[in-house]
C-alpha cells in the first residue's frame, strides 16, 4: 500500500517544523529518511503515527486519508516505532510485545492462540525470545529498542514507520535489523542517522534540511558530496561498495560549517 | 534475529483467522497463560474470603468487644430481620448501627483510594503520583468545605458536600493538568512538582476557610480533612460512595488496556490507536468524581492510593487488567485493619487514619524503592 506525504507543514509557535513535504513511498518500497538533528525527521513520522497533527497538508495510505480514519483503524493499518521517553512501569518483554495487538482487539479481550503465536515468532526473529519474562526496565538499550520493533510487527501493519530503529544497536543487530526490515516487504519509511547503512539499507532517500526536503531519489543519486557537505557540513568522499554497489561515504574529520544560504520561508526545489 | 527466515507480518489485512481454527495449535505459552489466570483468579478469592473475616473481625472489637460468632449472627439478624432478644439489643445497636457502616465505609474507600493511585500512576506516567499527591484531594476538601460553609448547592440536599467535593476534585485536576501541560507535552516530573504545589496551596485555602467561620472547632475539622476518619459515618452516607467507588471499579477496570499503553508514553499510546489526551480526559473525571465521593465521607487519605498500586505490582505485575482485579481488595483489607487501628489505639480517643497510613506506608515505600527486583521511574 502506498502511503503519500503530500505538502505536509507542521507549524508550533510560530516556527515551521516541517515546510510542504512532499513524499511517496510506494507499495512494498523501503524510504530512509536523513537529515541533521531538528531537521524535522520525527516531526515527519508523528504526522503519519497520529501523535500529532499537521498544520496544513495531508497524510495518504493508498487512496485514504489519514485524517478521515479513527485513531484505531489507522493504527491496524500503521505500525510505528516512536521516539518516547522511559517507561515507569516494569512490563514484562511479553507483555510488552503483546500490547501491539491493541489495535486489533477489544478492550481486554485476552489473545487468541494465533495472536500468541505471533508474538512468539516476532520474539524469535528480533533475537528476544530468551528475555520473554524479563521486565523491561532492566534490559539494556539495545534490547529494548528490539523488543519496540517487534510490537510494531505483531501489529500487523502494511506500513511500518521508525524513528531511529538503529538506536543503541551494536553493529550486528543493526545489519540483521535493516535486512530483517527489507525482507518484510512492507511498505517502510525510516529514519536513519548512519548515512552508509540508510544507503545499503535503503530504496530511495529523502534528505530533509530545515524541515526542507532538499534531495529525493536513489541513494547514489542524493548521497554526492556537495550535498552531504550543504546539509551536514562535513567533508566526504563516496565510494562504491566493492560487493553491492552502494555508495558509502568516508569522513574526514575537518567539519565544516554549512553555507547559511537556505532562508526560512522557502525551500529550495529537491534535486533528483 | 533471522533475517533469513520468512516475512515477519503477513502482509494482507485480512490475517484474522477465526478462534475456532488458530485453537488447533495451543503453544506452551498458551497454557502458562491460563495458569497465570487461574492463579489471578485464586488470588482474588483469597483476599475476598480474608476481606470478609477481616469485615466481621473489625466489627467485633472496639470498646465493647463482640465475637465473631456474635458480630456474624447479628448481621444475619439485620439482614434478614431476625428476632434479637431485649437484652441484647444495646449490642446489637452498636454492631449495626454504629460499627458496620463504619467499616463497610472502610473497605469502600480503601477500594477506591487503591484502584484510583493505579489509575492516575499510568495516566500519568508517574510512579510517585495518586490523587493526595496530585492535589485531587486537597481540592476536594476545598470543595466539600466551601459548601458546609456557605451551604451553597442545597437543592442538592444530603449531596451537596458530595457535589462540591467532586467539583472541587475537578477543578484541582483541571488546573493541576493544565499548568503541568506544556507545548511538548506533559512531562511526569512536571506534573508531580505541580500537583505538590498545588495540593500545599489547597490545604491552606480550606485552613483559612474553616478558622473564618466563627465557633467552628476549627483545629479538628481541619484535621478530619487532611488527614481523614470514618468516625461521623451512618449508613445515610454510604449510598453515595458506595455507587461512585463501585462505578470508578468497574469503568477502571475496561480501561485496563488502554492504561497499559498509555503508560508506554504518548506516542506510543498514539501510534497503538489510543488517543492520550481524550482518554486522559475521561479518566480525569472519573478519578475526580471518585475521589470526591471519598474525600466527602471521611476526608482526604494519604499513601493508600500511593502505595497499594506498588504492593500489588510486585505480586501480579505490571498488566492493568490484573492490578485492577486484586488492588481494590488489598486496599479494602488494608483501610479496613487501619480503621480499627485508629479508633481503638489510644481508645475512646481516635487517631487520623492519615497518622497510620503514613506510619505504614513510609516504611514499607522506602522499603520498595530500596528493593532492587522491583523496579519503576527508570532505574
Amino acid at each position: 500500500m502506498d502511503l503519500t506525504l503530500d505538502r505536509l507543514s507542521v507549524v508550533t509557535d510560530g516556527k515551521k517544523l516541517l515546510h510542504d513535504l512532499s513524499l511517496n513511498v510506494q507499495d512494498g518500497r523501503c524510504v530512509g529518511l536523513v537529515g541533521p538533528n531538528g531537521s524535522g525527521k520525527s516531526t515527519a513520522l508523528k504526522c503519519i503515527y497520529r501523535a500529532l497533527r499537521p498544520s496544513s497538508g495531508t497524510v495518504r495510505i493508498g487512496e485514504e486519508e489519514l485524517s478521515h480514519l479513527s485513531m484505531r483503524r489507522s493504527a491496524q493499518m500503521v505500525a510505528a516505532l516512536a521516539q518516547d521517553g522511559e517507561v515507569e512501569l516494569d512490563f514484562t518483554v511479553e507483555e510488552v510485545v503483546a500490547l501491539g495487538r491493541t489495535p486489533h482487539i477489544r478492550g481486554n479481550q485476552v489473545l487468541s492462540a494465533r495472536e500468541r503465536e505471533l508474538c512468539e515468532r516476532a520474539m524469535e526473529q528480533l533475537d528476544i525470545s530468551h528475555l520473554a519474562r524479563r521486565g523491561v526496565l532492566t534490559l539494556s538499550g539495545g534490547e529494548r529498542q528490539r523488543v519496540l520493533v517487534a510490537r510494531a510487527f505483531v501489529q500487523e501493519p502494511q506500513i511500518l514507520v521508525l524513528d531511529e530503529p538503529t538506536n543503541h544497536l551494536d553493529v550486528r543487530h543493526q545489519v540483521e535489523l535493516l535486512s530483517l526490515l527489507r525482507s518484510t516487504g512492507l511498505t517502510t519509511l525510516v529514519v536513519l542517522h548512519d548515512l552508509n547503512l540508510a544507503a545499503a539499507a535503503c530504496d530511495q532517500l529523502g534528505v530533509l534540511s530545515d524541515g526542507c526536503l532538499v534531495a529525493n531519489g536513489a541513494p547514489e543519486k542524493v548521497l554526492t558530496p556537495e550535498l552531504v557537505h550543504d546539509v551536514f557540513g562535513v567533508r566526504t568522499t563516496v565510494v562504491s561498495h566493492p560487493l553491492t554497489g552502494d555508495p558509502q561515504l568516508l569522513y574526514s574529520l575537518t567539519p565544516t560549517p554549512p553555507s547559511p544560504d537556505g532562508s526560512d520561508t522557502s525551500c529550495p526545489s529537491p534535486g533528483h | 534475529m533471522r533475517p533469513s527466515a520468512s516475512p515477519a507480518p503477513p502482509v494482507s489485512s485480512d490475517c484474522r483467522i477465526p478462534d475456532g481454527k488458530a485453537n488447533q495449535a495451543p503453544g506452551a505459552r498458551g497454557s502458562e497463560s491460563s495458569a497465570s489466570r487461574m492463579r489471578l483468579t485464586t488470588t482474588c478469592f483469597v483476599l475476598l474470603a480474608l476481606l470478609l473475616v477481616s469485615v466481621v473481625v473489625a466489627i467485633g472489637l472496639g470498646t465493647a468487644v463482640v465475637t465473631p460468632g456474635d458480630t456474624a449472627w447479628y448481621l444475619w439478624a439485620a439482614l434478614t430481620g431476625g428476632k434479637i432478644g431485649a437484652s441484647e439489643a444495646t449490642t446489637y445497636q452498636i454492631v449495626w448501627e454504629i460499627r458496620t457502616p463504619r467499616v463497610l465505609l472502610a473497605a469502600l474507600v480503601g477500594a477506591g483510594l487503591s484502584t484510583v493511585g493505579v489509575a492516575v500512576q499510568a495516566m500519568v506516567r508517574n510512579a510517585l503520583a495518586d490523587p493526595y499527591v496530585l492535589g485531587v484531594s486537597s481540592g476536594a476538601s476545598v470543595g466539600a468545605v466551601g459548601v458546609t460553609v456557605t451551604g451553597g448547592l442545597a437543592v442538592l440536599g444530603v449531596y451537596a458536600v458530595s457535589a462540591g467535593a467532586f467539583l472541587g476534585a475537578l477543578a484541582a485536576s483541571a488546573m493541576v493538568y493544565a499548568a503541568a501541560a506544556s507545548r511538548a507535552g506533559m512531562s511526569p516530573l512536571r506534573l508531580i512538582l505541580t500537583g505538590v504545589a498545588m495540593a500545599l496551596g489547597f490545604q491552606a485555602v480550606m485552613s483559612v476557610i474553616i478558622y473564618l467561620v466563627p465557633n467552628s472547632e476549627a483545629t479538628s475539622t481541619v484535621l478530619y480533612w487532611t488527614m481523614g476518619s470514618f468516625g461521623a459515618v451512618t449508613w445515610a452516607a454510604l449510598p453515595a460512595v458506595a455507587a461512585a467507588v463501585l462505578l470508578g471499579l468497574v469503568v477502571l477496570r475496561r480501561y485496563g488496556r488502554a492504561l497499559d499503553v498509555m503508560a508506554l508514553g504518548d506516542e506510543t499510546a498514539a501510534s497503538l490507536g489510543v488517543d492520550p489526551d481524550r482518554h486522559r480526559k475521561q479518566l480525569l473525571v472519573l478519578i475526580s468524581l471518585v475521589t470526591g465521593a471519598m474525600v466527602a465521607v471521611s476526608g482526604a487519605i494519604s499513601f493508600v492510593g500511593l502505595v497499594m498500586p506498588h504492593l500489588v505490582r510486585m505480586v501480579v505485575g505490571s498488566t492493568h487488567a490484573r492490578v485492577l482485579a486484586v488492588s481494590p481488595l488489598v486496599g479494602a483489607v488494608f483501610m479496613v485493619w487501619t480503621d480499627l487501628v485508629a479508633r481503638t489505639l489510644v481508645a475512646p480517643r481516635e487517631l487520623p487514619l492519615g497518622v497510620i497510613t503514613a506510619l505504614v506506608g513510609v516504611p514499607v515505600f522506602v522499603t520498595l524503592m530500596r528493593r532492587k527486583a522491583y523496579m519503576f521511574g527508570g532505574r
